[in-house]
């Protein structure tokens, strides 16, 4: 590509160059900062950083710990359900306790832990990884470089945002190692569960760190997000209005307003859980018989619980799901060499989704004992939502449409999210509408869904995210065959391991059952399909490790960059100097003549934002 | 030994897939950019094209096999009156989004297949359309009408309480760590009051015994009996944290919340023998019962209506079990017949019983002279 192109990338770079010297935006930012006498050394450059782009790398790699964290443990609970009568006895060394070796030397994995490791798979997965790696890293990095920032709007704000996550993780992290061992009531903490410790060994000391955990976390989700909202609006260069900005930022802007709205009341939630567990309140709980013990608590209510935290837990899919489609949005723009179909329905429909997240989140209770009158509207909202999702779905296929379409490993990964958010939308529209769901509820229906719809889809949007940007982070490409080993390899083994999960719903297996339901006649004749998964499971594993390997390799040995702008691409980010210091742009700040669109247009392969609109040319962003 | 073994493997794999990608890119360099790009273009678009096959191929005919499963056909159909509403919405909704995967599915990677990049291709600059737009967010909207006014019409009927001049039985399901306590009313037809504070080890539920139609009410520890074709309200209550009254077969689904009793009303419309004769038709269902006893029954001739625990309730939650028989009116009055009350069985003249010393209606008839002449009847 590059050597092709070269001609007309060299032009580029000098019509760039002058372009921003001549329109750009000058806010003397050479003359201030020679050197940046603020980072001169390893520790305030690498770790108490306040450059947005190296805490976005610290928001990736705490983000890929998880993951693989997250995932070890799924092996664990998969091998407990696809081989119920293996041998863990050779775990024992790592769970130490938590593997009850029998007398025949059988090494069994405790109920308690299997729970606590669905708990905490699900909490790090859905926190930890797809918020905090995948919005934390994709808004840090790209919402200043291309909307055209010297950097966040509180850099300190953001670094703090980082902290806090990492004080996050760190409590989650040691709260593996309690002799009661870690939360194991669910990802959604519902009292009395959570909030009683006679009820269940996680519900002691594993659950308090958890919430301290949590705590600390909004903490972070929200400096982050206000960090993001206050960026985008304020900071946007000379000519960069709002239908000038990439489908990226659009996304994280909207995502990030979402989180400002609902992580609070998800605080809320978890304090007055607190307040259940340790100050005798009963905001709760109510007429509790437990373990023999009749306690003094009455007039409190679980639902209100469960009110709160779907407040936050639906909005919460959209927080994971809408920077990925953004991502998605661009890379297959990029590598279609084509607009983006439809940018304004594009923007409009995450707009609508992001509407109406706030009012659907008791679609999550429609058989929690809430007033099935209630459920009515719920179910109108909910389904409503398929509308703006299909607009979505339908402009994706069309920008691949008459495109010429670059396979590589970032647009692969974004064609794969277009087919697992079509998959997994899909099986939403069962599960919204309230009477199917007094069957699939709670069932390996759900399970299947959700993985497929914001597990394994938002992993896809960050893999296509890192591969695109992993040159603008690290000035090195990933390795392309490898890439393409993970891709290939990830979307077959994902569909295996979470399709047969519909079956296995549609019979009415519970989820979260330690011995996958073996002790009842209705759900136990799937045994070979839960080995098949387990099997599935550990491929796609060791397909992630190859891209762990990748990922760390690349970083020290992948191939350099040696152009400004290897994707030929239109955004500002690729503007900047190949290994761009903190500010970001060495002198002025390029301004937006146009939207950030233009691929093919008028015969040229692509025209980036800088470039002005020629007499008489329509900026199709209006 | 074995571990050690297949983690050797896995580092060997690992190793020959970093060698072959970096054999790759030197190669890569060799050859030159374009070519490279080229090759990858057509394998990665008959990839594509590949995986659509597969995929799709893989989806139906898994579904075919595992059809038996899906709610509806076959094994695999509702035992409740309800339970055909939401059968048949299910497949409605299967059908309509059926139709969306598959051309979506073939959309996309047809279109990644057929414009994959080549040096001579010029992408075409469309921008928008809004017409297309329209036609695209209208349809999904008049499909997701058709589904929200059916999926309503049969949640509101399916959440319908029974109404008072109803002849239907009313039992009480209490969810706790990790059992069900179920109770039935008794003659009286009435489920007697209960209040947390009055548990002990052998009030497991708490009846105030001061009430004359808790005198009555059984506690059933083995199977519970349900009469065909009638209609039957479940009170669902949990006495420490969150269970749910799972009835797979029925349809039936509702969370038992500490403080909050909840219910669900459904009729069964099949009992266990006929249940049983419907699953006989299904080839699966002749294989034995217990794997390891080929001569012993298959399984439709064990098969049980069963209920389950579906809302996480500690670490015991996946054990939550207890069988349901369906049996005819008749089979099932005689069942009813021998049943005891709990009051009398368990707790009468016994130091916890309120009504001590006095003698209540329901006695059976005093041999004793003494007794005193007046019948307590007081009632709550």
């Amino acid at each position: 590509m590059a050597e092709m192109t070269k001609v007309a990338v060299d032009s580029l770079d000098t019509l760039e160059e002058k372009l921003t010297r001549e329109m750009g935006y000058d806010d003397h930012f050479h003359e201030h900062h020679h050197g940046d006498k603020y980072q001169s050394n390893f520790l305030t450059t690498y770790i108490f950083s306040t450059d947005h782009k190296i805490i976005g790398r610290q928001f990736l790699i705490t983000g890929i710990f998880w993951a693989l964290m997250g995932a070890m443990m799924s092996l664990v609970f998969r091998l407990q359900l696809g081989f119920p009568e293996a041998d863990l006895a050779w775990l024992k060394p790592v769970l130490g306790k938590w593997i009850q070796v029998n007398d025949a030397g059988i090494g069994k994995l405790d109920p308690e832990f299997y729970y606590a490791l669905v708990t905490i798979h699900g909490t790090v997965l859905v926190f930890f990884v797809l918020t905090a790696g995948l919005s934390g890293t994709f808004s840090n990095l790209l919402i200043p470089l291309q909307i055209g920032a010297r950097d966040m709007a509180s850099p300190l704000l953001n670094a703090f945002s980082y902290w806090f996550f990492f004080l996050a993780s760190v409590v989650m992290f040691l709260s593996l190692f309690l002799s009661t061992g870690p939360f194991s009531g669910g990802w959604t903490a519902y009292p009395p569960l959570s909030a009683l410790p006679q009820a269940s060994e996680g519900s002691g000391a594993g659950m308090t760190m958890w919430i301290v955990a949590m705590a600390f976390f909004i903490v972070s989700a929200l400096l982050g997000g206000i960090n993001y909202v206050t960026t985008v609006l304020n900071l946007r260069t000379k000519g960069m209005n709002l239908w000038r900005m990439p489908l990226t930022i659009w996304a994280f802007f909207i995502t990030a307003i979402i989180g400002v709205l609902s992580f609070p009341v998800l605080l809320s939630g978890v304090l007055l859980l607190m307040f259940d567990r340790s100050m005798g309140t009963s905001f709760y709980l109510s007429e509790i018989v437990v373990g023999g013990q009749i306690l003094d608590r009455i007039g409190g209510s679980p639902i209100l619980y469960q009110h709160l935290f779907w407040f936050l837990g639906h909005p919460e899919v959209y927080i994971i799901i809408l920077p990925a489609m953004g991502i998605v949005s661009e890379v297959l723009s990029v590598h279609a060499r084509k607009p983006i179909f439809g940018y304004r329905a594009m923007v409009l429909s995450i707009l609508a989704i992001a509407f109406l997240s706030f009012i659907v989140w008791a679609h999550h209770m429609f058989m929690a004992g809430v007033n099935p009158f209630i459920s009515n509207f719920f179910v109108v909202f909910t389904l409503i939502i398929a509308v703006p999702s299909a607009v979505k779905v339908f402009n994706w296929i069309s920008t691949v449409y008459g495109s010429n379409f670059r396979f590589n490993s970032a647009s692969l990964f974004a064609l794969g999210f277009v087919s697992l958010f079509i998959s997994g939308g899909l099986t939403g529209i069962f599960l919204g509408n309230s009477a199917i769901d007094v069957q699939l509820h709670d069932t390996y229906f759900v399970v299947a869904h959700f993985h497929i719809v914001m597990g394994v889809a938002a992993f896809f949007g960050m893999f296509a995210g890192i591969y695109q940007w992993f040159p603008k982070m690290f000035g090195r490409f990933m390795n392309e065959t490898l890439g393409k080993i993970h891709f290939w390899g990830t979307m077959i083994g994902a569909y295996a391991v979470f399709w047969p999960m519909h079956y296995t719903g549609m019979a009415g297996v519970p989820r979260r059952y330690y011995d996958g339901g073996a002790s009842f006649d209705s759900f136990r004749h799937f045994t070979e399909l839960n080995q098949f998964i387990t099997v599935a499971a550990i491929i796609v594993f060791f397909l992630q490790v190859v891209f762990v390997v990748n990922f760390f390799y690349s970083i020290f040995n992948g191939r350099k960059m040696t152009t400004k702008n290897p994707w030929g691409a239109n955004t500002l980010e690729w503007t900047t100097p190949i290994n761009p210091g903190h500010g970001n742009w060495p002198g002025n700040i390029p301004a937006v003549q146009r939207w950030a669109y233009d691929y093919g247009k008028g015969g040229q392969e692509y025209v980036p934002q800088y470039v002005p609109l020629r007499e008489g040319e329509h900026d199709h962003g209006h | 030994m074995t571990a050690l073994l297949i983690l050797l493997c896995i580092i060997l794999v690992g190793i020959v897939l970093v060698q072959i990608a970096r054999v790759v890119e030197l190669t890569a360099q060799i050859k030159g950019e374009r070519e490279v790009m080229r090759e990858s273009s057509w394998w990665n678009a008959v990839l594509s094209l590949g995986f659509l096959v597969v995929f799709l191929a893989a989806v139906f005919i898994s579904s075919y096999y595992y059809k038996n499963e899906l709610l509806g056909y076959g094994p695999h159909s509702a035992a409740s009156e309800h339970g055909g509403a939401i059968d048949s919405m299910f497949n409605v909704t299967l059908f309509f989004t059926g139709i969306v995967f598959v051309i979506t599915h073939i959309a996309l990677f047809w279109f990644a297949f057929k414009y994959r990049w080549r040096e001579d291709r010029q992408a075409s600059f469309i921008s928008h359309d809004d017409r297309l737009e329209i036609i695209w967010t209208a349809v999904p909207a008049v499909v997701m009408t058709l589904l929200v006014v059916r999926g309503l019409d049969a949640w509101n009927t399916i959440m319908a309480d029974v109404s008072e001049n109803e002849d239907y039985i009313e039992i009480e399901a209490t969810g706790q760590q990790f059992n069900w306590i179920i109770r039935y009313p008794g003659p009286d037809g009435k489920l007697g009051a209960r209040d947390y504070r009055l548990t002990t080890a052998t009030n497991q539920i708490g009846q105030d015994f001061r009430d004359r139609k808790n005198w009555d009410d059984v506690i059933v520890s083995q199977e519970l009996y349900l009469p065909v074709n009638k209609k039957v309200r479940v009170r669902i209550i949990a006495k420490d944290v969150l269970h749910n009254f799972y009835l797979p077969q029925f349809r039936v689904k509702m969370d038992a919340v500490p403080g909050m009793p909840t219910y669900f009303v459904f009729t069964p419309i099949k009992t266990t023998a006929e249940y049983r004769n419907e699953l006989r038709k299904y080839p699966e269902y002749h294989q034995p019962y217990d794997p390891t006893d080929p001569q012993g029954p298959k399984r439709w001739e064990k098969f049980e209506y069963e209920l389950a625990c579906a809302e996480l309730c500690g670490k015991g939650h996946y054990s939550m079990k207890r069988i349901i028989r369906v049996v005819s009116q008749e089979e099932f009055d005689a069942w009813y017949k021998q049943q005891e009350s709990y009051y009398m069985s368990q707790i009468r003249g016994k130091d916890e019983d309120p009504n001590k010393g006095k003698v209540l209606d329901i006695d059976p008839p005093a041999s004793d002279a003494n007794a005193p002449a007046k019948t307590e009847t007081t009632s709550l």
